[in-house]
């Protein structure tokens, strides 16, 4: 393999802007925002120079390394701090490094009023410094310390304005649960080591052609649970709708394009281990298939509308896992679909955001309505990516999804009947749900209150967010064309033979066309034929009330998890005090205690003390007969 | 005569002094009790010097009465000086340590 | 200089130089002590400098006849684990005084008899570290119950003197077992080609199996007690709680430790059958002090205690390394033992000047320092990171090689084990969010941030902290031999990988 002495810059950049931004303090308050925004841009350069020098080499010799030094070495145990920059990494590369530059460039304008933006950049840095460690790093443990930097980032910015309790909370639950993935990983570098002998990607994909099933179903199962954390997915998915509690710039890249992404990457990288265990594929497709169902069904009681893109993430999401668990086949529609969604989602996000900016931060969709007029270009951004997500051709999501519900239809028996369905009942929800979204933010008449200007927004903000919208009309076309894509990340994967194809692309992508148009008119008529309220009626279906509560998940995750672990652990804290302790502290009374009896004995007469030495002597004298009689 | 007779007085002495030593109130009594208990353990000692032939037990004695000696000096003068401060000699009054 | 005896005498000196100044120059006594414990870290890293890393027998070796009838030698001597160990302490000892500059006043005596103690209290560190004589050992071990129980009784808050007594009380009980021990030992070598307290000699003893265990059980109470470990532990929490935070990181950073690298030192040296044999049961006991004291300390409501129970779950995972007898585990537990007393340090240090400028330890009483006190509320919360073993923090590598190590040889004790990082992540970030996050509540408003001296004092900490996490082959490279030592004395070998073929 080629080595490149300039991988490490793409962290060292980024990673350089944040610690001097967090070191200088309030000092970098005049310019921390164009140092952190350099950085970024100047990562986004370093990876378009490592692009042109891949595109400059045969398909065998485009992955580079980097060995920075000998990380931790006991034993066998041997993990280099190391970098690899391959075919699917330069996708993550450039699609973080370019939309997290534009999302800088956004943030400089969307965060103007803040007192703290400087501290925000810093993070902003971090984020990215990290997401690129992780899909760099040469070897699982690297990928780990990715993992849970982009975590803290995320911790850091969801509770950017963590001065609101409910925010604070957020951003812990964020983390908390996080980490119940990433101990996911912990067990998957664990097995692999104990059953492979080595951690690097290399390795475990050589030691994998002799490993045995049970071992890689294993692995394979534990990276998925680590999956679901970071990607919110079923069964850990419930960290990210509150996880909007963070800036919008923040939802939008890390909450929507890039960190949320991760799980996808790490099922696609690992996807030696998945094509060989079979069970664990399985599950990916299942817990796949029921987020973007969750995800989808969320997002059509949602009022927040942040909350209801957040939804459709984790919706989306579930797409891309679905994808990678189909497979060979699967992987490059998967990536494909991250990297359409990257820009579509982005720039709704964005779009989200402006609206707020606009609005005095009001992020209830009751409140909003006939802001086409007031906001034209965030109207028209955040239409372009509404076409994209829905799968209009010749937007960015037709490309995309419809591969991925083809590649579903596809996968052959039950399985493909099933999956096909899924896929195309959650392009129905999704069209009603962003549907709704667009009526009620956009058309119909205005129900905001009287001190509310709305304004288009600044340049800085716009631009990025059309930027976005050129990446969500073309960026499908662009990376299907000539199967690029598929053809460029070839070499990465198992050989697939050709699937007997059950649904001509054609019929698919009719089907899909018409489910969405159901989709659309049931919130044509639904929302836009009837008046909308400015308050969240109460009298509705137990369907819609159960999933304005986000079908349950925090109500099961407080009944089984919280309110049994704080009853464990009071139980235990008193346990301690009570049982433990109080067992030494019994040994301290018992001393105590036959101390105060024996005093009695002290009576402080000299006849009595006479009395007892001449009782003692005497005992003395008979054991003493005693024992030698 | 047979030396045994010398030990029989010896422990009947040491027995008196003993139990005076015990139900004795008066200071002064209890202490020549004292004495008369040493002096027993002097007789016996005498005693097994003569049965083994050797002179141990004998400067055993002379250690003892020397011994007791000094400790009538102490002793007279500590129970003269409680005798002062609290007007008795009797022992029980004098049970500062355990108040 | 190269000199151990030396080494530990420069700390007498100091004490010396302080203890004939006039009281009133409380000043001048602090700048003693602070120089006095920067000369010994610059001295012991020159030591560490002339390590041979390669070489796995004991290094800087001194022996001088001390008592010989009993054959009692004053021997010292380091390997890579006690080397490890000595820096570590070493370099505390100066952030100690630096971060504590004002915790000796107000105490029961004056601020000479304060610095007195922990000078007195930094040779006995290093000497136990460096003993290679089991009587000598022995002796330092006891002997440095009391500088730290006027230490807590003198100069603590609260209940100090209750603390005192128990934390006394508790170590004295395990001294006793040991002592039982080490006399057993003693007459054993006897029978078996002269008496002896030398540590090499000792472990080739031949014993039966029930002496063996009877032995190293005296050992090992005294140094569950001391590590501590479950159900051994109560007498920390209450100690930490009436300690002043200097006198905390002495005693949780460093005396735990001596626990923890007595079980290596004396357990699986001299006893290596007993080792293997109650291995078992201290791994449970390992894995309930993890899971146990995370819990506690989450479900406690002031913050030195919770940092007392976090530092029983740490040492779980300490014990776990040492007995799951892989070189993964062994060297994880010797870095952890490091690392601890950093992350530890940081914690108390941030904490105790949070609770100064608060007077009050309670977590609830704080709230929303981040915007009234950014730096203060930073330091803490690197501190925390490093604490829940943060990637890119030291207290990373060491955890993942324990539990790394520990599922080569016991699958199921890791995966329990690795529950305890999701845990951790609670029984910080709910301090984090109940004191730095949320509205400045009231009584908050006005508190400093830190000042110059506290930043000189924290930012070494943290910068180890963050360097070792990122870069820990200085101190791998110096443990590996070491453990690698134990592991092949003890008879073992790393389990081979399975390929799955269960």
């Amino acid at each position: 393999m080629t080595t490149s002495t300039s991988l490490v810059y793409l962290i060292a950049l980024p990673l350089f802007g944040a610690t001097v931004l967090l070191l200088a303090g309030r000092r970098a308050d005049k310019w921390g925002h164009i140092l952190g925004t350099a950085m970024s841009a100047s990562a986004f350069a370093v990876g378009v120079y490592q692009l042109t020098q891949m595109l400059g080499r045969t398909n065998e010799s485009r992955p580079v390394t980097q060995k920075l030094f000998e990380w931790i070495s006991v034993g066998s145990f041997n993990v280099d701090a190391g970098l690899m920059l391959d075919q699917l990494s330069i996708c993550f590369v450039l699609l973080i490094t370019g939309v997290g530059t534009l999302i800088h460039i956004y943030s400089i304008s969307y965060m103007s009023h803040d007192h703290d933006r400087r501290r925000f950049f810093a993070y902003l840095n971090l984020f990215i410094a990290a997401m690129l460690l992780l899909v760099l790093g040469n070897s699982y443990l690297n990928l780990y310390v990715g993992w849970e930097g982009v975590g803290l980032a995320s911790y850091l910015l969801i509770g950017f304005w963590n001065q609101k309790p409910a925010y604070a909370t957020a951003s812990k639950k964020a983390f908390v649960m996080n980490r119940i993935g990433d101990m996911g990983l912990s067990f998957a570098i664990m097995i692999a080591f104990a059953t492979l002998g080595t951690v690097s990607f290399d390795g475990v994909k050589a030691a994998s052609e002799h490993a045995s099933t049970a071992a890689l179903t294993a692995i394979g199962i534990m990276l998925l649970v680590a999956a679901t954390g970071k990607s919110a997915q079923f069964p850990l998915q419930a960290w990210l709708g509150d996880a909007m509690a963070g800036p919008t710039p923040v939802s939008a890249l890390i909450h929507a394009a890039t960190m949320v992404t991760a799980g996808v990457y790490l099922i696609t990288r690992s996807n030696f281990i998945f094509d060989a265990a079979p069970t664990a594929q399985l599950l990916v497709v299942i817990v796949g298939a029921i987020t973007l169902l969750f995800g989808a069904l969320i997002g059509t009681a949602k009022d927040d509308i942040k909350k209801a893109l957040a939804a459709s993430t984790m919706s989306q999401i579930g797409y891309m896992i679905l994808g990678a668990g189909l497979g060979p086949v699967g992987y490059a529609f998967a990536i494909m679909h991250l990297l359409t969604h990257g820009f579509f989602k982005a720039g709704m996000f964005l779009g989200a955001g402006s609206v707020m900016h606009g609005m005095n931060d009001e992020v209830n969709m009751r409140k909003y309505g006939a802001l086409r007029k007031y906001m034209p270009i965030t109207f028209a951004t955040f239409g372009l990516g509404y076409l994209a997500i829905l799968g209009v051709p010749p937007f960015a999501g037709f490309y995309s999804k419809d591969k991925i519900i083809e590649t579903a239809f596809n996968a052959g028996g039950n399985k493909g009947i099933i999956l096909g369905i899924v896929t195309l009942l959650g392009a129905g929800i999704t069209a009603f749900y962003m549907t709704r979204v667009m009526i009620l933010t956009f058309t119909g008449k205005s129900r905001w209150d009287d001190e509310v200007h709305p304004h288009e927004s600044p340049l800085l903000m716009w631009l990025p967010m059309a930027i976005l919208a050129v990446g969500s009309v073309t960026s499908g076309f662009l990376l299907s064309n000539g199967d690029a894509l598929v053809n460029w990340l070839a070499p990465l994967f198992a050989e697939h033979g050709e699937h007997a194809e059950r649904l001509q692309p054609m019929v698919v992508s009719l089907l899909a066309l018409a489910v969405v148009a159901v989709g659309i008119a049931i919130a044509f008529f639904k929302y836009s034929r009837q008046e909308v309220l400015a308050i969240a009626p109460e009298n509705v279906s137990v369907f819609t009330k159960i999933a304005r509560q986000d079908l349950m998940q925090d109500k099961f995750n407080e009944a089984v998890f919280m309110r049994p672990g704080q009853l464990l652990t009071s139980a235990l804290v008193k346990t301690d005090e009570a049982v433990i302790d109080g067992a030494v502290r019994g040994v301290g009374q018992m001393a105590l205690g036959s101390g105060s009896v024996l005093r009695g004995i002290q009576t402080g007469f000299v006849r009595s003390y006479a009395a007892l030495i001449l009782v003692g002597a005497a005992l003395l004298i008979a054991a003493i007969w005693m024992v030698t009689q | 005569m047979d030396a045994a007779n010398y030990l029989y007085l010896s422990a009947l002495l040491f027995t008196i002094g003993a139990v005076g030593v015990v139900v004795r109130r008066n200071a002064i009594v209890v202490f020549m009790c004292v004495e008369l208990m040493l002096n027993a353990a002097n007789l016996a000692f005498v005693t097994f010097s003569r049965i083994n032939g050797d002179l141990n037990g004998q400067v055993i004695a002379f250690f003892t009465m020397v011994v007791a000696a000094c400790e009538v000096v102490v002793g007279l003068a500590i129970i003269v000086t409680i005798y002062r401060s609290r007007r008795s000699a009797s022992v029980d009054d004098a049970s500062l340590l355990k108040r | 200089m190269n000199s151990l005896i030396l080494l530990m005498l420069l700390p007498m000196l100091g004490a010396l130089l302080i203890g004939v100044l006039p009281k009133a120059n409380e000043t001048l006594t602090k700048q003693i002590a602070l120089a006095t414990t920067v000369i010994v870290a610059i001295v012991t890293i020159a030591i560490a400098v002339g390590f041979q890393r390669d070489n796995v027998d004991l290094q800087y070796v001194q022996s001088y006849s001390w008592i010989p009838s009993f054959g009692i030698n004053f021997a010292v001597g380091i390997d890579g684990l006690a080397l490890v160990l000595i820096l570590m302490s070493t370099v505390l000892a100066p952030i100690v005084v630096l971060g504590g500059w004002n915790e000796s006043h107000g105490g029961r005596w004056s601020v000479k008899t304060f610095y007195v103690l922990i000078l007195v209290l930094e040779t006995m560190m290093i000497g136990v570290f460096a003993a290679t004589d089991v009587f000598l050992f022995y002796v330092i071990f006891e002997a440095m119950l009391i500088p730290v129980y006027f230490l807590i009784g003198g100069y603590g808050t609260g209940q100090r003197s209750a603390a005192a007594v128990k934390f006394l009380i508790y170590s004295l009980f395990g001294g006793l077992l040991m002592l039982a021990s080490i006399i057993g030992l003693y007459v054993m070598s006897g029978a078996q080609g002269g008496h002896t307290f030398d540590l090499a000699a000792l472990s080739h003893l031949q014993m039966s199996s029930t002496t063996q265990n009877l032995l190293f059980l005296g050992f090992f109470i005294a140094f569950a007690i001391k590590a501590p470990l479950w159900p051994l532990h109560t007498w920390l929490p209450d100690a930490a709680d009436s300690a002043t935070p200097g006198t905390s990181i002495l005693l949780l950073g460093v005396l735990d430790k001596v626990g923890t690298f007595g079980m290596i030192r004396y357990c699986l040296t001299l006893f290596p059958e007993a080792s293997k044999t109650f291995t078992p049961m201290i791994l449970v006991l390992a894995l309930i002090s993890i899971v146990y004291g995370a819990f506690l300390a989450i479900g406690q409501r002031d913050l030195k205690r919770l940092i007392a129970f976090t530092s029983i779950s740490h040492f779980g995972f300490i014990t776990m390394g040492i007995f799951v007898m892989t070189s993964q585990g062994q060297s994880g537990a010797t870095l952890y033992m490091f690392n601890h007393g950093f992350s530890t340090a940081a914690l108390f240090l941030v904490g105790g000047w949070m609770i100064s400028r608060r007077g009050s330890s309670t977590i609830a009483d704080f709230g929303g320092l981040q915007r009234v006190t950014p730096i203060m509320a930073w330091s803490f919360f690197l501190a925390g990171m490093s604490s829940l073993a943060l990637p890119g923090m030291s207290s990373f590598v060491s955890e993942f090689l324990v539990l790394v190590g520990t599922f080569t040889r016991y699958p199921v004790h890791a995966v329990i084990a690795t529950f305890g990082i999701v845990l951790a992540a609670l029984y910080i970030l709910i301090p984090v969010q109940k004191a730095l996050h949320g509205p400045t509540t009231e009584g908050n408003e006005n508190l400093s941030d830190l000042n110059l001296r506290e930043k000189i004092a924290i930012a070494p900490v943290i910068a180890i902290i963050i360097a070792l996490g990122f870069y820990p082959s200085p101190l791998l490279k110096v443990i590996n031999p070491a453990s690698a030592h134990v592991i092949a004395q003890m008879g073992f070998t790393d389990p081979a990988p399975t390929n799955g073929d269960k």
